[in-house]
């Protein structure tokens, strides 16, 4: 698969556009045009508190264009955290800080205004959580409140068929979203945050939550959407990471410990506690 | 920012605006009753206020002493005859009780809890004062005592509940029988939630005039003993304030004031002191 | 009754003195009879309270039947008894108590469930309880003194000015009458309308706000297109559980809604309400035909806040499962 062969440089430059997608903001953006520039999101020297606990010690982290950048680390290791930082979704919680610098295709996200940043950085949750709708009002939900112009039928089944979910449910539209399965479910949370047509889309630990032939299934998704969307994924799950993503950033009590294109990372790590978490000696 | 996007901003920030206004005006509510109360009521509040029997009708002047010891009568029979049942019976459905019991004494509790006071007044009325032929403070009492009832007996239900486990098992593990064990271990370890909800109960059939109007009926003069009809508060105040004399009028303010002033603090002192207010109280 | 058998219990029935005295020592099961006793007592005095209702207004139901309810004669001297004029007041005063209350509480509810610091939230909540404790004779008394005059000086004709050309506002100000008890009533009901929906509220779970958030939505856009859709069933246990604390409502409504017999159109007609006949004409019922018509209202109000508790309760458990121990003050 091309996923096994995604960059031999550093990520930090490299491979140029993937197939430019069109984008469909409705705001003139600041940003510059996709694919031209192959990093997405950069974050520079992030230190995040949550009220006096230093979380989050200097961290940075290049995340390509169309690409799966994965994060794995013990529990506890901020990867989760990094990641909510990104569609600044920290700023649902009191007492929280943040320094440093986050960017979204060279625009500084921190200033930036965030329900808009947030329809562009989309995310995915560990557990679940379709809205208590039908399978139709999930995916439409977004297009709604953003004002979708053109037929909402067809934009819903456009991100139903992304999150390969179209064939199973299109019979059954109405029906609420939680009479489907939970790897469906989950499913049905991608298309949902894929109907807004996001530039990058988070996800926190999606499998984790589902039994392996559903997780098998997503990371097919995975790699069916790298080409026209970039991916950060958090698992707690190391072959997970070496199976789906182009690079792998390590973690631990709140620092970056390496960040390496997968296969170097996972065959010949630069540092000695990469080594040992991979080969299970803790974590 | 398109124009959608100001709209969306702008309905975001009046509706803050507009939840905010109906939660001003609810809770500013009570600070202007009471206030209102003591402008008008704290004039007339005097030392015979407290001491004086009522003037002859249209005499000026005249105090409600009677009434403070009619309503301090009806509470103390209140009590009496409520928080035993209340207490015994929340202590039956906590640590006795098996399946289809306890769940109708919930069930009667609830029922009891929502019939409308002026109802139980006529179940008083029909109990009491029919068979003795004339209206009692015994009656009133005993439509009071009705009241208190599920209150204090789903409450003490309920605290009894919270009681830990470990706490029991601890007990009967040194070979206390299980009476002993409720009446020395799990009682005094809710003791203070039982004491709260009471206490509230206590306060709210204070203010209550409903049940009150045909079974202790009314009283001119003192009332000695139980079996006459008394005075109470929150019947004269009724009276005075719908009769047609100006001197009634000012009273009832004086009278009110007192009333409010012993409901409301008897409720902030314990809820404060007592910790957290009741789980359930009459609705 | 079971008894959950106890260690200490001998397990054979011996009537010896010393067994005797031993199991009286161990008294487990006396506790448990005594309590059980206590609990049954409330079962008794519920069921002897219906009996009574049922049983005392027999004359009345017997000599009415059906025609009781559509009938709105009112004379206790030709023993003509209907009760139209008085549901009618109930349903038309608990109606603009609602129509008040219900929107105000609601967002209120949303205001401190999704907007509030946490903190701040408590303490409004708090406060909104004591509001629930205020007796409702010191309602009355604010309304009778302060609420009737300024109806019949400003609101009314206000009303009558701007929207007089609705039946509903029409006719004499006097102050008094079904509008003025409504606003009474709404004041009375907002405080439970407002803790029961923030409660139903606080209990969708945070991962639906934030997937609404992650998706772009603005935290209104989030508050009412996912989180009040998701506690909409306990939002309407909170009106159901509000109405009937309305309808059962005495004191205040019988001081400023006229207490007059009647059914008019204009929300500035006095009336009556069921509760509030029963405070005026109780005590000096003469006769049993009267009396049991009375007390046949009585079984009419107990039988309807009856349902809407039991439907509030059943909504409000459904959204916060947890149990029918989370009602409010």
């Amino acid at each position: 698969m091309d996923a096994a062969f995604p960059l031999m440089e550093n990520s930090g430059a490299g491979a140029s556009t993937a197939a430019s997608k069109t984008k469909v903001t409705s705001d003139s953006s600041t940003t510059t045009t996709p694919g031209v520039n192959t990093l997405r999101m950069k974050v520079t020297k992030l230190n995040f508190y949550y009220g006096k606990v230093h979380a989050l010690h200097s961290v940075s982290l290049d995340i390509a264009t169309n690409r799966v950048t994965a994060m794995i680390g013990p529990s506890g290791c901020g990867k989760s955290t990094l990641l909510r930082t990104l569609n600044r979704m920290h700023e649902t919680l009191r007492h929280t800080r943040l320094e440093g610098e986050i960017t979204l295709d060279g625009a500084n996200i921190l200033t930036m205004d965030v329900t808009k940043l947030r329809r562009m950085v989309g995310m995915v949750f560990q557990k679940p959580n379709p809205f208590p709708k039908s399978i139709y009002d999930n995916v439409a939900y977004g297009l709604r409140i953003n004002g979708h112009k053109g037929r909402l039928d067809d934009a819903v089944e456009k991100s139903l068929r992304r999150a390969s979910l179209w064939d199973e449910v299109k019979d059954k539209l109405q029906k609420s979203a939680y009479a489907l399965s939970g790897g469906q479910q989950q499913r049905l949370c991608i298309a949902r945050a894929l109907a807004v047509d996001p530039e990058v889309l988070l996800l926190d630990e999606p499998c984790s939550a589902l039994d392996p032939v559903n997780t098998a299934k997503i990371e097919e998704l995975l790699f069916e959407l790298k080409p026209s969307c970039t991916l950060v994924i958090v698992t707690h799950n190391m072959q997970q990471a070496a199976r789906v993503s182009d690079s792998t950033a390590f973690m631990l009590n709140g620092d970056l410990i390496e960040f390496s294109p997968t296969p170097q990372m996972f065959t010949t790590p630069s540092d000695a506690r990469t080594e040992a978490y991979i080969t299970g000696r803790f974590g | 920012m398109s124009a959608r996007m100001i709209w969306r901003k702008s309905l975001n920030l009046f509706m803050l605006s507009l939840t905010a206004l109906c939660a001003l005006l609810t809770v500013s509510a009570l600070f202007f009753i009471l206030g209102y109360l003591m402008y008008n009521g704290g004039k007339d509040l005097s030392w015979n206020f407290f001491t004086h029997l009522p003037a002859p009708v249209g005499e000026e002047g005249g105090g409600m002493a009677n009434a403070i010891v009619g309503t301090l009568k009806l509470m103390l029979l209140a009590a009496v005859i409520g928080v035993p049942i209340g207490l015994l019976g929340g202590v039956y459905l906590a640590e006795f009780g098996g399946k289809t019991m306890p769940f109708l004494i919930r069930y009667t509790a609830d029922l009891l809890n929502g019939v409308p006071s002026i109802v139980i007044g006529i179940f008083a009325y029909a109990l009491v004062v029919m068979p003795m032929h004339h209206f009692s403070t015994l009656a009133g009492g005993f439509a009071l005592g009705i009241m208190v009832i599920p209150t204090v007996l789903r409450n003490t239900e309920s605290f009894l509940r919270d009681v830990p486990r470990a706490l029991r098992e601890g007990s009967f593990a040194l070979g206390t029988n299980k009476w002993r064990m409720i009446a020395t271990v799990v009682l005094p370890a809710a003791s203070r939630g039982i004491l709260t909800g009471v206490l509230l109960a206590l306060a709210r059939v204070a203010g209550e005039t409903a049940p009150l109007i045909f079974t202790a009926f009314g009283n001119r003069y003192w009332s000695p003993g139980w079996m006459q009809p008394t005075s109470s508060l929150p019947v004269i105040i009724y009276t005075y304030a719908t009769g047609p004399y100006e001197d009634w009028h000012r009273q009832a303010w004086a009278a009110g004031l007192v009333l409010l002033g012993l409901v409301l603090l008897t409720n902030i002192l314990v809820r404060t002191f007592l910790g957290g207010g009741t789980s359930y109280e009459r609705s | 009754m079971a008894t959950t058998p106890n260690a200490t219990t001998p397990a054979d029935f011996a009537w010896s003195p010393r067994a005797l005295l031993r199991r009286i020592q161990d008294a487990d099961e006396i506790a448990h009879l005594v309590t059980l006793i206590a609990a049954a007592t409330l079962l008794l005095i519920t069921v002897l309270l219906v009996y009574q209702l049922w049983v005392l207004s027999a004359e009345a139901r017997a000599k009415f039947g059906w025609s009781f309810f559509v009938t709105q004669t009112w004379d206790p001297v030709s023993g003509d008894f209907g009760a139209l004029t008085f549901i009618y007041g109930t349903l038309v005063t608990s109606a603009v108590a609602l129509f008040i209350a219900v929107p105000l509480g609601v967002g209120a509810a949303i205001f401190l469930a999704e907007l509030a610091p946490p903190k701040l939230s408590s303490s409004l909540t708090f406060v909104s309880d004591l509001l629930a404790a205020v007796p409702s004779v010191i309602y009355g008394l604010l309304g009778v003194f302060l609420l009737v005059p300024i109806m019949r000086t400003s609101v009314q004709p206000f009303l009558k000015h701007t929207l007089g050309f609705l039946p509903l506002f029409r006719g004499p100000a006097y102050g008094i009458g079904f509008l003025t008890a409504g606003i009474v009533l709404a004041i009375m009901i907002v405080p439970f309308v407002l803790s029961v929906s923030r409660e139903v509220l606080l209990a969708v779970p945070r991962d639906q706000r934030e997937a609404a958030l992650a998706l772009g939505a603005t935290k209104w856009e989030s508050t009412a297109k996912v989180v009040v859709p998701a506690a909409r069933i306990g939002i309407f246990g909170s009106v159901f559980l509000a109405l009937a604390r309305a309808l059962g409502e005495t004191m205040a409504v019988t001081m400023v809604i006229g207490n007059n017999p009647k059914i008019a159109a204009s929300l500035f007609s006095p009336g009556y309400s069921i509760a509030a006949v029963l405070a005026n004409e109780f005590s000096e019922a003469t006769g049993n035909l009267y009396l049991s018509a009375l007390i046949e209202l009585g079984l009419v109000l107990f039988i309807l806040t009856f349902i809407l508790n039991g439907l509030a309760r059943l909504l409000i458990v459904v959204t916060t499962s947890r149990g029918s121990g989370v009602l409010p003050t």
